[in-house]
């Protein structure tokens, strides 16, 4: 019988205990002395989000795969269990042992996003290992802790709390690592022994192994390793051949429901688009794809081990994979077999997708997403968005043709360059396409007689290897102005009436653009903010901007520097030991053709040298015509 | 074809609520590859319906569900390949073809039966077994009782059909109707009211043992019958 960490007092007392109790579906519960390592692999947020990563599902089921070794799951405990777990000193447990945390061999991370950044302090705390990497001794008092996932691109900021990071696809080198951990461990050597070895393992960084000397203006002289045989650079690992590895068939099932409460197909890594705004397209170049074949036999048999009545497809851009049309197919046939629904990321809207669309989804019930990003054509030529309003108003003409009636468009503010009439674009961008619905759709069929356009803007925070990445972030206050011009540009239009505009909040806007460009001296501010009860920031009703900018205070760093400041083309930025691929030459090149209004043509038109095609695979090698 | 499932919940699973239950049998019946009857439309759903939602920390025994399948399996087979995709936890213990004209699980719900047991040292005081005893031979036990409406007092005595005490536990057989249904908490605290007691949090464990229909006989008789004996078993 197994024994929970927590009391019937306490998960009585709590909201959702389900989120503690483990044991779900497809969950692996091994014999602990028949392991050599324990793993614990986390997600810093509540479970339901932490549940519908598909990363962690990967990487779960590759670790179970392997004999030798035991992963299990930890994620945040919500507020109300976090209280009671620090008045009664309750360890943070993993879910399938229901042990604590602190006994494992590593704590695996990953960060998905800035904004919960003071949650991986939570989960250290909660699990009683030292915050920072330089408290946790040469012993093995406590885990290795290692982190992974997008924002690693620049680990800067949260160094000083992790032991490691993994850089890149988790999928090629973890097997090295535990053998040179079992080796340490094995021959008694300690833990700076086994840190010093592992940063000579391809992909891993480790933070400790490197100084950083500083200009007196604040940016970065020197970034070297501090022994010998450390690597300058660390070179992202990669998976070339996405069909040949491993992927999971039998994810652990929930029993409350996640936020992606269905099965996910990762279709393909990669972008071929080269939007300059977007990290994800850059540091998971090249675009590699899934073979079809495997795919359709991953769905079947995700389909029975799960019993999910939906699936979808995950990738950066779906309508990109050459092989949609024989997959999407495929899926069709299958989910009417199986009573199961298909739900579609966001395509590109053409005939083709509105076709596939109105065979599976309620075209009175669904909407239509466009993401022009940018509300002139000059703005989004700027931004390298290949999508032109012509584009745009056609796809809309038809989708109001095939009876849909809701749409959803996307954009961002204070984009490089941006001006007033690039605002005001975006209320008329929105505007043409309500019009577009009363030209198009005649009244007697009009439901409901109406279109509902609802217009949401972002604000745009410049990311790591990407060509904006030399780019200024405006101000809190820029960015409210510009919300307002939006709002006061959309109140002007003939067809207000059927738009509703959304803008995102600017102060966590802010925050997250000094972590994705900060460096080690921001540490000091994550710890100070967490010490005064900053946690769950990404939770709007959790985050206090107040004790953020106390804590910046206190701590004399300038939130201008990281975002506002004008950088320099030479400047040494704190992630550029990484090599993700693409090379900063490449991204310089983007950044000043962004700045002369000039475009790119995608990885399949033509190759533009970004530096992706060394390792030797995917888009790079396709057979051209 | 419609089915009448008996299941059993306990353990861990215990912190799950009814409506999570409900998506893990749609889940799991998916996963045994039984062939259930959908509705149509764009989100098909399973032709189903639960008995009597249970309580979050209650463990139970006796859990029943109504299913409708299109291709006949023989009451065992069914069990088996259930329990072979789900959870310990969650057992199916019987599997029963219902007639025809058999109303729903849920309709038909009239009474449920629970064993009460005691977290250690949060149970009442010594001699608590006459007391009950004492408790149960009033005229009337009236409770406050909270409706959707606000409150309503309402007389325990009629809708406890049997109990029985034992050295550490007690069985409640209580009306678990739609309209008239009793949680045996309710009965527990007018319990304790009645021996000037206040239970403490969370001292109650509990179980429910059955759950049952009704049968009503011509000379005015009631008879209370486990749901899973208005069908029959498959071979």
């Amino acid at each position: 019988m197994i024994k929970l960490a927590l009391s019937d007092d306490i998960l009585m007392k709590v909201d959702k205990p389900a989120r503690y109790i483990g044991n779900e579906v497809n969950a692996v519960v091994k014999e602990k002395s028949k392991v050599d390592v324990r793993f614990a692999m986390c997600f810093p947020d509540v479970y339901e989000i932490g549940m519908s990563h598909q990363g962690i599902q990967i990487l779960y089921g590759m670790f179970n795969s392997f004999e030798d070794t035991w992963c299990e799951r930890v994620y945040s405990p919500w507020v109300d269990l976090d209280r009671i777990m620090r008045e009664e000193n309750i360890p943070l447990f993993a879910l399938e042992s229901q042990e604590p945390v602190k006994d494992f061999d590593f704590l695996g991370i990953t960060i998905q996003y800035e904004m919960c950044y003071t949650n991986i302090l939570q989960v250290l705390d909660l699990a009683q290992i030292p915050l920072k990497a330089s408290e946790r001794g040469d012993g093995w008092d406590y885990p290795i802790v290692i982190g992974g996932g997008p924002c690693t691109y620049n680990p800067e900021p949260i160094a000083d709390f992790f032991d490691m990071f993994y850089i890149g696809e988790g999928e090629t080198h973890y097997r090295k690592l535990l053998d040179v951990y079992k080796a340490c461990r094995k021959e008694a050597k300690s833990r700076q022994e086994f840190l010093y070895k592992a940063s000579k393992v391809p992909g891993m960084y480790v933070p400790s192994m490197y100084d950083v000397q500083y200009k007196e203006d604040g940016t970065i002289a020197s970034f070297t390793p501090v022994k010998e045989g450390v690597p300058a650079t660390v070179l992202k690992e990669i998976v070339m051949d996405v069909s040949d590895c491993y992927y999971p068939t039998k994810t652990v099932v929930p029993y409350i429901k996640a936020t992606q409460d269905r099965v996910v197909l990762e279709i393909q890594r990669g972008c071929i688009r080269g939007c300059r705004f977007c990290q994800a397209g850059q540091i998971y170049r090249p675009v590699r794809e899934r073979d079809v074949e495997k795919l359709k036999q991953y769905a079947v048999e995700l389909l029975k081990n799960t019993g999910y009545e939906e699936i979808s497809l995950s990738s950066l851009s779906s309508s990109d994979y050459s092989q949609l049309p024989e997959l999407i197919d495929f899926l069709i046939e299958e989910c009417n077999k199986r009573h199961t629904n298909i739900s579609l990321p966001s395509l590109r809207i053409d005939a083709f997708s509105l076709d596939v669309m109105s065979k599976v989804q309620d075209v009175k019930k669904s909407s239509l997403t466009f993401a022009p990003e940018a509300g002139s054509q000059r703005l989004r030529d700027v931004i390298n968005k290949g999508l032109t309003e012509e584009v745009i108003l056609k796809g809309a003409a038809l989708a109001f043709e095939g009876g849909w009636t809701k749409v959803k468009l996307y954009f961002m503010l204070g984009l490089p360059t941006e001006t007033e009439e690039d605002i005001r674009g975006i209320a008329e961008l929105s505007n043409k396409i309500a019009a577009t619905f009363f030209e198009t759709v005649p009244k007697e069929k009009r439901v409901n007689g109406k279109v509902q356009i609802v217009t949401s803007t972002s604000f745009f925070i410049p990311k790591p290897f990407t060509p904006f990445q030399w780019a200024k972030q405006f101000t809190k206050e820029e960015f409210i102005e510009k919300a307002h011009q939006t709002k006061r540009a959309i109140a002007s239009q003939l067809n207000q009436k059927s738009i509703k505009y959304n803008y995102h909040e600017a102060d966590v806007s802010v925050l997250e653009g000094v972590f994705a460009r900060g460096d080690r001296k921001v540490a000091d501010v994550i710890l100070k903010a967490y010490e005064k009860g900053c946690m769950y920031d990404s939770w709007s009703e959790y985050f206090d901007n107040n004790k953020w900018l106390e804590s910046f205070d206190e701590c004399g760093v300038d939130i201008g520097f990281y975002t506002t400041r004008e950088r320099d083309l030479d400047e040494i930025f704190p992630w550029d030991f990484i090599d993700c691929g693409v090379t900063k030459a490449f991204l310089k090149r983007e950044w000043q053709k962004a700045l002369g209004e000039t475009v790119t043509p995608n990885c399949r038109m033509q190759c533009q040298g970004c530096g992706a095609m060394r390792f030797g695979g995917g888009v790079c090698f396709e057979v051209k015509n | 074809m419609k089915l009448r499932i008996k299941f059993k919940k306990f353990g861990p699973v215990k912190f799950i609520g009814h409506l999570d239950v409900m998506r893990f049998f749609q889940k799991g019946l998916r996963r045994a590859e039984i062939d259930v009857a959908y509705s149509t439309g764009f989100s098909p759903h399973q032709i189903m319906s639960f008995a009597s939602p249970l309580g979050v920390g209650l463990e139970s025994n006796g859990e029943y569900f109504d299913v409708e399948i299109l291709t006949p399996i023989s009451s065992q087979d069914f069990m088996d390949k259930f329990n072979a995709v789900s959870v310990p936890w969650i057992q199916v213990t019987d599997v029963r073809l219902l007639p025809d004209k058999a109303g729903n699980a849920m309709a038909s719900v009239a009474a449920a039966g629970y064993t009460i047991s005691f977290r250690e040292s949060r149970g009442f005081e010594d001699g608590w077994h006459q007391k009950f005893e004492a408790f149960m031979s009033q005229p009337q036990i009236m409770v406050t009782k909270a409706t959707k409406k606000g409150t309503a007092e309402i007389d325990l005595k009629p809708a406890i059909y049997d109990y029985k005490v034992s050295e550490d536990s007690l069985y409640l057989l209580v009306n678990a109707s739609s309209e008239g249904n009793i949680k045996p908490t309710l009965v527990m605290d007018a319990f304790a009211a009645y021996c000037g007691e206040r239970l403490r949090e969370n001292a109650l464990m509990i179980t429910r043992e059955e759950t049952y229909g009704s049968k009503v006989y011509k000379d005015g008789n009631v008879k209370y019958i486990p749901l899973a004996e208005f069908g029959e078993w498959m071979e």
